[in-house]
């Protein structure tokens, strides 16, 4: 098999290190508690690595290394790309909503699926933080033993992992969406792909260079 | 419409409901659980057992090693091994277990010795109005009074679910006090101690009720 000399394919920036930062944080903090919280709630789990206090202070001073660490990125990164992001995420125009029922329509920068992904994480994020908090605390003082803390954390946990599992389907396996990775990890994507995924926004891109 | 409503809309939507299952969530899960089908609870517990231990080690005790003391306020104190226990009047009982975190499990079945048959061996003294239960997982332990020990349904459990109790629910011996949250049920008990008066227990020195009492206690 020869490989023949091919002009590299034009590349666009899609993520700062800030968006990347944050993703990655989010990634391996989520993954440290999984990990940890099957091992404190799976009985068979529990019982092959029966250090639970161990197993439930690395995976509580996870917690706290993981808010702390997003809160830093949000308030010292770049804020302006932040709320860009979300802005877009949370917009779902008319070709957004029709993508949703199936329709292969122009995208942007996220498309509508991407962006029920960032709004569900964002969300989940925040509601186990608050019912993991609420967990700590009423092992110590009963009084704010709330009946469902558990029970949300748990919910939360399975949806999760299906999330999950379909994003590292779509960004590892399937062929037409596992370029996304690149992204992710070096920032940019090649224009040729992205010019099929998010017509819309490589559009704009080309339109003028947005200042940052 | 505007655009951005619609996820705003959603955003918020999954926070208000996700706040309101905090205080809800207990009642939900019950529900969930019984329209999933038990192929999938029993891989992916929606609800079920779970295993909370305190120790950095989990007791692990040779059914033939055990020794179950009684001592304290009593005239013959004594030591049981588990075939004496065994030779006792055998309980049997069916009960739900319900954990102060939000879990229960239902209609687990227990076979074991009652209280007073233990007691009625080592000859309490008149003053013993609490009985401590000690575990070999250090430094747990709770107390019952004694008219709590006596009631109809609290047994020293040795069989669950008509095998042998496993070692994480306390092999080889445990208490089951069904009425009170599941802390107040000793796992790997091997020693009580009877007492003039009552002594708080582990879970209890963290500002849980001594009085543990399913759905009259620790604000539930």
């Amino acid at each position: 098999m020869s490989v023949s000399p091919t002009a590299a394919p034009a590349r666009i920036h899609r993520f700062t290190v800030t968006e990347r930062l944050l993703h990655w944080t989010h990634a391996s903090g989520f993954l440290v508690m999984l990990a940890t919280g099957l091992i404190l709630y799976v009985p068979s789990l529990s019982t092959w690595i029966s250090r639970r206090n161990l197993v439930k202070n690395v995976h509580i001073w996870t917690a706290v290394a993981w808010a702390a660490a997003i809160v830093l990125i949000v308030v010292f990164g770049n804020r302006r790309r932040l709320l860009e992001d979300w802005r877009e995420a949370e917009s779902f125009d008319r070709d957004d909503r029709r993508w949703l029922r199936g329709k292969r329509v122009r995208q942007g920068k996220f498309n509508a699926g991407q962006k029920v992904n960032v709004i569900v994480t964002v969300a989940f994020a925040l509601l186990f933080a608050l019912s993991g908090f609420f967990l700590w605390l009423g092992e110590r003082n009963h009084t704010f033993l709330l009946p469902g803390a558990g029970a949300l954390h748990d919910v939360l946990t399975f949806v999760s992992v299906a999330l999950l599992v379909g994003h590292l389907y779509l960004a590892l396996i399937h062929p037409s969406t596992r370029h996304a990775l690149r992204g992710i990890t070096t920032g940019e994507v090649d224009e040729a792909w992205a010019a099929r995924h998010h017509a819309k926004w490589v559009e704009a891109e080309r339109a003028g260079p947005r200042p940052l | 419409m505007n655009d951005r409503l619609i996820g705003r809309a959603g955003f918020l939507g999954l926070l208000g409901a996700g706040v309101a299952g905090l205080f809800f969530a207990k009642d939900l899960t019950g529900a969930v659980d019984r329209l999933v089908p038990k192929q999938v609870s029993s891989v992916v517990p929606t609800s079920g057992w779970r295993i909370y231990t305190i120790a950095d080690t989990m007791p692990d005790i040779r059914p033939a090693a055990y020794r179950l003391t009684v001592e304290g306020l009593a005239g013959k104190p004594a030591s049981f091994t588990l075939d004496d226990l065994k030779a006792m009047p055998r309980a049997d009982q069916v009960s739900d277990f319900h954990c102060v975190t939000g879990w229960s499990v239902d209609d687990v079945r227990w076979g074991g010795v009652r209280i007073s048959d233990v007691l009625e061996r080592v000859a309490p003294a008149k003053s013993v109005t609490s009985l401590r239960f000690v575990s070999a997982e250090e430094p747990y332990e709770d107390s019952l009074t004694l008219e709590q020990a006596l009631l109809p349904d609290v047994m020293l459990a040795y069989e669950m679910n008509r095998g042998l109790i496993s070692r994480p629910h306390g092999a080889p011996v445990r208490l089951v006090m069904p009425r009170m949250y599941g802390y107040k049920s000793v796992k790997w008990v091997t020693r009580i101690e009877l007492r003039a008066e009552g002594l708080p227990g582990y879970w209890e020195r963290h500002g849980y009720d001594v009085d543990a009492w399913v759905g009259d206690s620790n604000g539930l």
